[in-house]
């Protein structure tokens, strides 16, 4: 059976500093300190465990990297559970791991208010004509990418090999409702043409995707990432480090993101992907489906088939259902997984009927509707600046600038519930214990990683608790006894084999 | 479709979210049909003045 999908999504923020010079790294940090000190104490990232050099393929390239020592100048740990630091020049932030789709929204959103926070902290402390601003976005417009990572527990005993090859499938069609959208082409071959490329395309990364499969995450970037850092048991478990994405300011289109994303993995682990269904040259047809925003490109399948990205997203519905009627959806969570399948038919529908129906929650398609509007308003050509102006402020993170903020898009979190999240840690999953113990003893814990946290514990020095189950130490198995513990020498004593 | 999908995720409406919308989602919850021409005269307003120099300046260094 399909293992618990428990998912997570890293989000690099774009950052520019008006009104002096200051270099993006400098600024980046001066945004993550500004939460950690007017929020709350600040606990160091513990780097142990970290392998970025692995490769799932069998080899580690972690000899030959540099150590990234300003990545790891600014780097917190928050009480939500979530990872707040300094990387490549850019704040980026890291949900907790959470159980469902729904829950990673919220704690995505959770981030944004984080980041806001951020923002308005250190912007208080900045002379009076500066000002950081900070942007959800993955690109510059001009040949610079930035990630929005996110990450699905599979199962180690899973052949990668196939995740590889199916998965590609889903991440080259799932863009028609999860592309962010963007104003131009930056991919180096198709701009060089001028006229033949297209105004608009579907996804703000697709431009940047130069192979199939490999480790890179900043060059030639591959659709399928084989960073083999599962941080939790190695042997029963890897972590898929998802780097085909777009960041999105719509919860509807990340909830589907992440929703379809982890029933398609739990399909491929109980091997009822539909086998047939393999796009034939995937590196072309994300930059094809994303340069035709009528969404009528069709793609050579492995069996000889022509389809559309609607028409393959239709097949890989229809094989959910089936499968979900089969094995269940409680490797996604049976309530949020039913709900998922009802949006993903629901935004396929209309896509297919007619996209602007779907204009409150798919991104690129909120974005074309703003842009198309005041094309037609204000008499202008394809590539006036202020339609590329409108593409970056949609994802403006001030309130007050922010465009995606006023297109209509559905909401699927409760505000009190976001403001709550920025601090507490979702209760499904071992970051219950790590943001609890943040929470409780911020003084006797002097460094935390995904799947540990050490103590220092007086009298007794530093205690390492390592966590290599995501699902343990969640608020059902460790909550009563973190409740009842007065000091973390207490819960030390006591903790016995709850991990 | 959407009726049914909105009793399981109760989305909020337009009136129940302007009291607490503070100062972190403000009009994130606004209607969901939020009509062509209001929206385009708000994005009259706030759109940066200078949109030329804005997109000129908008510069990364690349991540991951």
């Amino acid at each position: 059976m399909a293992i618990p999908k428990v998912c997570g999504i890293e989000t690099e923020y774009g950052i520019i500093f008006k009104g002096g010079d200051v270099n993006p790294i400098t600024a980046s940090s001066i945004i993550v300190n500004a939460f950690s000190q007017g929020v709350h104490d600040s606990v160091g990232w513990d780097f142990i465990d970290e392998h970025p050099g692995s490769d799932a393929r069998g080899f580690s390239l972690d000899d030959y990297l540099f150590p990234e020592f300003e990545s790891q100048l600014v780097n917190t740990v928050l009480t939500n559970g979530a990872r707040y630091y300094v990387d490549h020049a850019h704040p980026e932030i890291s949900t907790p791991e959470c159980r469902t789709a729904l829950e990673t929204v919220l704690f995505d959103r959770a981030g944004e208010e984080i980041v806001r926070r951020s923002m308005q902290i250190a912007n208080e402390g900045l002379p009076f004509e500066s000002e950081i601003v900070l942007y959800k976005n993955n690109s510059d417009g001009k040949g610079n990418s930035y990630g929005c990572h996110e990450n699905y527990l599979v199962s180690r005993t899973t052949p990668f090999a196939q995740i590889a090859q199916q998965i590609t499938t889903h991440f080259v069609s799932r863009q028609i409702f999860c592309g962010a959208g963007k104003v131009g082409v930056e991919h180096r071959g198709i701009a060089a043409k001028g006229n033949s490329s297209p105004w608009f395309q579907l996804s703000q990364r697709a431009d940047f995707f130069e192979e199939e499969i490999g480790l890179e995450t900043t060059l030639k970037r591959p659709i399928v990432n084989t960073r083999d850092e599962p941080h939790c048991d190695p042997v029963k478990y890897r972590r898929l480090h998802v780097i085909a994405g777009d960041a999105n300011m719509s919860e509807v289109a990340t909830f589907l993101k992440v929703g379809t994303t982890a029933i398609v993995l739990a399909m491929i682990e109980d091997d009822e992907f539909p086998e047939h269904l393999v796009i034939s040259d995937p590196v072309s047809a994300v930059r094809q489906i994303s340069h035709d925003y009528s969404l009528q490109t069709a793609v050579v399948m492995s069996d000889g088939r022509r389809l559309t990205a609607l028409q393959i997203q239709f097949e890989l519905y229809e094989a959910a259902v089936q499968y979900a009627a089969r094995y269940g959806l409680e490797a996604v969570d049976q309530s949020v997984g039913q709900d998922v399948l009802l949006r993903w038919q629901h935004v396929l529908l209309g896509l297919k009927s007619d996209p602007m129906s779907v204009a409150n929650v798919v991104d690129w398609v909120a974005k074309l509707r703003i842009v198309e509007g005041f094309t037609l308003r204000h008499g202008l050509q394809h590539d006036d600046a202020r339609l590329k102006a409108i593409d970056l402020q949609y994802h403006d993170m001030r309130v007050d600038k922010c465009l995606a903020l006023r297109a209509g898009l559905e909401v699927l979190c409760e505000t009190d519930e976001v403001l709550r999240s920025m601090s507490q840690p979702p209760s499904s999953t071992r970051a219950f214990f790590r943001g609890t113990v943040l929470q409780r003893w911020p003084h006797a814990v002097i460094a935390a990683n995904w799947d540990s946290v050490v103590f220092d514990i007086d009298n007794e020095g530093l205690k390492r608790v390592p966590m290599p189950e995501p699902l343990r130490g969640t608020k059902v198995l460790v909550g009563e006894l973190l409740a009842m513990c007065q000091t973390p020498a207490d819960l030390l004593a006591r903790i016995g084999s709850q991990f | 479709m959407p009726e049914q999908i909105k009793k399981t995720r109760q989305p909020r409406s337009h009136s129940e979210t302007q009291s607490d919308a503070s100062s972190a989602t403000g009009s994130q919850t606004k209607s969901l049909a939020v009509d062509l021409d209001s929206l385009l005269d708000e994005i009259d307003e706030v759109l940066e003045s200078n949109a030329e120099e804005f997109v000129k300046s908008y510069v990364q260094k690349g991540g991951q």
